[in-house]
C-alpha cells in the first residue's frame, strides 16, 4: 500500500460506555463500543455497517461531541490529523462537519422547513441554492413554506439530507439516511455524497444496509457488538470469498438477493459481552484462543479481526 | 464497587430530610401541652439554654410553641395536598378520558382557577368553608392541584395515543387493563414527585392565611398565628419571637422541596443515571 | 377469509391533502402481498386503515364483509410496526408483550429466537432486532387470521432480517395467514410475496 493523504476523519480505538444504575445502588459501566476503528479519507465515501443495538449510532454522536451526560469516551478522534478537541469542534460543527441524524424528530417542529435549511439565511444565492437542492431531492417548492409534522416520513428524512448540503462540508456524517425512502430516492442521495465526496470532502456513512453500501461506498467496515471486525474496500463485500470475517460472511449470505440464509442466534449485549472476539459464541470455529484480544490482521483488500482468517 | 456514589448521596439527603420532618411533626404533637402553659414568671426571656428559642409575654416556651406550630403546618399541608393531588389526578385523567367535551369544561376550570391571584382564591374559599383548621385544608387543597392537573392530562394524552396503547386496544384488552397496566407506570411517578412538590406550597399558603387572620384560631398555635401575635412585639425589641419561628418553618418548606427534587431526579430518566 | 379495501379515501388534516384517494385493495387467506410505491404515498397509512387504527373518511375497509374496526376483542387484523421501540411500553418488562398477545404459543417464542433471559428486561435493554421479534409474536396470537408488516425489518441488520422474514413465511404458509408486505427492498418483496401491488 502507498502512503496515503492525512485522511479528514481517523477513529482510533475508540470505546464508550455508560454509567448505569443497577437495581438500586450499584452503579456500573456499560460497555457499548469496544474497539472502534475507522478511517475516512478526503474524497471517498467511508460506510460503518452495522446491526441495531451494535453501537454505531453512538459513533456519530461521539465524533460531533453530542454523546448523553453519562457517557464517558476514551480513544482517538481525529480530524486533519489533529485531535479534535472541544474548542475546534464548536468551531467546525454545522460548517465543516455536517451530521445528517437518524431520528426524523431532530428537526424543530415550529419553524418552516425552508428557514430551518437554510439555516435562517435568507440572502438571494441562500434561497437559490435551496431551490436548487429542492429539485435535486424532488421535493416541491411548497414544502419550503410547511412545517415537519405536515411532511411524511421519507419527505423529512430527504430534507434532513438538503440541510446537510446547504453548508459547504468537508466531513459529513451520515446516520441512517435511508430507511423510508424509496429506492429511487435513496439512490438519489447517495448520488449526492458521491458529489459531495467529488468535491473533496469525506463521507462517514453509518448504515445497517450492506446493500446500500456495497453500492455507494469505496470502503467498508462492518462493525459487530462493539467492535469493528472487517474493513475492506467495497468490491470486496461483492462476493463471499473475498470476505474474511465469519460475520462478515454470515451477513452476505442473509442478502435476499444471495440466499436470505440466516445464521441463528443474536448480538450479544452489552451486558453480557464475551471476552476477546465478540462473535465467538455464534462461530462455528471458535476456539479457547478466540477468548484473548484478537489484533488486527491485514487482507488481500482490507483488514480483519479474526484469528481464523490465516486463509486470506 | 464504589461505595459513595451519587444516587446514595441523594437518598442519605432524601431519607434525611424525610426522617426529620416526621421527627418535627411528632415531637410538636407531643408537646401540646408545654406549648400553651403560660407562666408569667419566666415572660420575655431572651433565648438561653433552658429556652433554646426564648419565651413570650406570657411565659410561654418558644421552642415547644414553634414545634408544635411546625407540626401543625406539616400535617395540613400533608393532608391538603394529598387531596389536593388526589383532585388533580381524578380531573386530569377525566379530560383526558371522558371526551372533548369534558376535557374543555375542566381544561376552562383549570384556566379560571389559574387566572385569579391564588392568595385571594385561597382566602375565599377558606371563609367561604368555615374558616379553622377545615377551612385553610379545603382552601388549600382546592386551589393548588391545578398545574399537576394539567401535567397528567398531558401524559395521559400523550399516552393515548402512544402506539402500544393502540396496539393493546386492537388487542382486545380493556380500557381497565390499559389503564392499570400501561398508564399507571408512567402515572405513578409523576403524581408522587408533584405531591411532594406541593407541600412546601401548601404550608406556606396555610401560614400566610393563618398570619393574615383568615385561618386558625389564636387558640391553636400554629406558624401563621405565632408570626402574626409576635408582629406587635417586635418593635419592642424582642426579635426572637418571630425569627426562630420564622426560620424554622424556611427550614420545613426546603426540606420537603429537596425531598421532591430528589425524587424527581431519581425518577427522571434523563437525570437518574448521573 | 377476505381483507379489502374498498374505495378509502383518507387525510390526517381537514386542511392537508389527501393522503389516500379512493384507494381499492384486497388480501386473501394465504396470500402474501407486498406493496411498493414511494416514499409519501400512503403505504403505512393504508396499512393503519387496514387494520382498523384509523377510519377511512369515505370507503370502507371490511374483513368478511364486516368493517374491521368494529371487531371487538382480540382483532383478526395485527400491524407488526416499523419502530418496534415505540410500540412496547418502556417501564414494562418485555414478558408482558407477550402476554398481551392472544395466547401466543410457546412454539412461535422459541422459533422467533426470543431468549428467556430477554423476558425479564425493560425494553432499553434490548436491541431493535431483539424487540421487534417480541412485536411479531404479540401479534401473531391464536386469533390472528391476517399479518400487516410495515417496513418491519427496515432497521434491522441483515441477518436478524432474513431470520424474521424465514419464521414469517413459514408461519404464514403454516397457518394460511395473509399478509401485506410494505418494504422498500424489492428483493425482500419478491422473495417473500405471492404478489406485489404498485401503489
Amino acid at each position: 500500500m502507498t502512503e496515503e493523504k492525512t485522511p479528514v476523519l481517523e477513529i482510533r480505538g475508540l470505546k464508550i460506555s455508560f454509567k448505569q444504575y443497577e437495581k438500586g445502588f450499584q452503579q456500573t459501566d456499560l460497555e457499548v463500543i469496544r474497539e472502534l476503528d475507522v478511517k475516512v479519507p478526503e474524497g471517498e465515501i467511508v460506510a460503518v455497517v452495522g446491526s441495531s443495538g451494535s453501537g454505531k449510532s453512538l459513533l456519530a454522536h461521539a465524533v460531533l461531541g453530542i454523546l448523553p451526560y453519562n457517557a464517558s469516551v476514551s480513544g482517538e478522534i481525529l480530524y486533519d490529523g489533529e485531535p479534535l478537541t472541544e474548542k475546534r469542534l464548536k468551531k467546525l460543527r454545522g460548517d465543516e462537519i455536517a451530521l445528517i441524524p437518524q431520528s426524523t424528530a431532530y428537526l424543530d417542529p415550529l419553524m418552516k422547513t425552508g428557514v430551518q435549511i437554510r439555516k435562517g439565511k435568507n440572502d438571494a444565492a441562500s434561497k437559490e441554492k435551496l431551490r436548487r437542492i429542492f429539485r435535486e431531492y424532488e421535493l416541491k417548492p411548497e414544502v419550503e413554506e410547511q412545517y415537519p409534522f405536515e411532511l411524511s416520513g421519507g419527505m423529512t428524512r430527504r430534507i434532513m439530507n438538503a440541510t446537510a448540503l446547504m453548508g459547504n462540508p468537508r466531513l459529513v456524517i451520515a446516520d441512517e439516511p435511508t430507511p423510508g425512502l424509496h429506492i429511487s430516492a435513496a439512490k438519489r442521495a447517495m448520488e449526492h455524497f458521491r458529489e459531495l465526496a467529488d468535491m473533496g470532502a469525506g463521507v462517514l456513512l453509518i448504515t445497517h444496509d450492506l446493500e446500500l453500501a456495497v453500492e455507494t461506498a469505496d470502503r467498508i467496515a462492518v462493525f459487530y457488538a462493539g467492535s469493528t471486525i472487517e474493513e475492506a474496500v467495497a468490491g470486496a463485500f461483492r462476493s463471499c470469498e473475498t470476505l474474511y470475517h465469519p460475520y462478515s460472511r454470515a451477513l452476505w449470505r442473509a442478502m435476499p438477493g444471495n440466499g436470505f440464509v440466516p445464521i441463528p442466534g443474536t448480538q450479544p449485549y452489552a451486558k453480557d459481552m464475551p471476552e476477546g472476539c465478540p462473535f465467538g459464541p455464534r462461530c462455528e470455529k471458535f476456539t479457547e484462543k478466540c477468548r484473548n484480544a484478537v489484533p488486527w490482521k491485514q487482507t488481500k483488500q482490507g483488514r480483519v479481526r479474526c484469528i481464523c482468517a490465516e486463509d486470506a | 464497587m464504589r461505595t459513595w456514589n451519587r444516587r446514595k448521596t441523594m437518598v442519605f439527603w432524601t431519607v434525611f430530610s424525610l426522617i426529620l420532618l416526621i421527627a418535627v411533626a411528632v415531637a410538636g404533637s407531643l408537646c401540646s401541652e408545654a406549648a400553651r402553659t403560660t407562666d408569667f414568671s419566666r415572660k420575655n426571656l431572651m433565648p438561653c439554654l433552658q429556652y433554646p428559642f426564648g419565651t413570650d409575654w406570657m411565659g410561654r416556651d418558644m421552642f415547644a410553641r414553634t414545634l408544635k406550630g411546625l407540626s401543625l403546618s406539616i400535617l395540613i399541608g400533608t393532608l391538603a395536598a394529598v387531596i389536593s393531588a388526589c383532585i388533580a389526578l381524578l380531573l386530569g385523567i377525566g379530560a383526558a378520558t371522558l371526551g372533548k367535551r369534558a376535557d374543555g369544561l375542566i381544561t376552562w376550570i383549570i384556566d379560571l382557577i389559574m387566572g385569579i391571584p391564588h392568595l385571594l382564591l385561597l382566602i375565599l374559599i377558606c371563609v367561604a368553608a368555615g374558616r379553622g383548621l377545615k377551612g385553610v385544608i379545603i382552601g388549600v387543597a382546592f386551589t393548588h392541584w391545578t398545574s399537576l392537573a394539567r401535567l397528567i392530562r398531558a401524559e395521559v394524552l400523550q399516552l393515548k395515543e402512544s402506539p402500544y396503547i393502540r396496539i393493546a386496544e386492537k388487542l382486545g384488552k380493556s380500557r381497565w387493563y390499559i389503564a392499570k397496566n400501561h398508564m399507571m407506570p408512567h402515572l405513578v411517578p409523576q403524581f408522587v414527585v408533584g405531591l411532594v412538590l406541593m407541600f412546601p406550597h401548601a404550608i406556606l399558603h396555610e401560614s400566610s392565611i393563618t398570619f393574615l387572620g383568615f385561618g386558625l384560631t389564636s387558640e391553636q398555635p400554629a406558624i401563621g398565628i405565632i408570626l402574626a401575635e409576635s408582629m406587635q412585639y417586635l418593635v419592642l425589641g424582642k426579635w426572637w419571637l418571630a425569627l426562630f419561628p420564622g426560620l424554622a418553618l424556611i427550614l420545613v418548606v426546603v426540606l420537603f422541596y429537596l425531598l421532591g427534587e430528589n425524587l424527581r431526579r431519581l425518577i427522571d430518566p434523563g437525570s437518574a443515571h448521573e | 377469509m377476505v381483507l379489502q379495501a374498498k374505495d378509502v379515501s383518507f387525510h390526517y388534516k381537514e386542511s392537508g391533502p389527501m393522503i389516500l384517494d379512493r384507494i381499492s385493495f384486497e388480501v386473501q387467506e394465504g396470500e402474501r402481498v407486498g406493496l411498493r410505491g414511494k416514499s409519501g404515498i400512503g403505504k403505512t397509512t393504508l396499512c393503519r386503515l387496514m387494520a382498523g387504527y384509523e377510519k377511512p373518511l369515505s370507503g370502507q375497509v371490511l374483513l368478511d364483509g364486516r368493517p374491521v374496526a368494529d371487531y371487538r376483542g382480540c382483532c383478526p387484523v395485527q400491524m407488526v410496526w416499523q419502530h418496534p421501540e415505540q410500540a412496547v411500553n418502556p417501564r414494562r418488562r418485555m414478558h408482558t408483550v407477550l402476554d398481551e398477545g392472544d395466547r401466543v404459543s410457546g412454539r412461535i417464542v422459541k422459533e422467533l429466537g426470543i431468549e428467556e433471559a430477554w423476558k425479564t428486561r425493560f425494553p432499553a435493554e434490548l436491541s431493535g432486532g431483539e424487540l421487534q421479534r417480541f412485536c411479531i409474536a404479540r401479534a401473531l396470537g391464536e386469533s390472528t387470521r391476517f399479518l400487516l408488516a410495515d417496513e418491519i425489518s427496515t432497521m434491522l441488520d441483515l441477518i436478524t432480517q432474513s431470520q424474521i422474514w424465514n419464521f414469517l413465511l413459514e408461519e404464514a404458509k403454516r397457518r394460511n395467514l395473509g399478509m401485506v408486505v410494505v418494504s422498500h427492498s424489492d428483493a425482500l418483496l419478491e422473495h417473500v410475496c405471492t404478489r406485489i401491488v404498485d401503489i
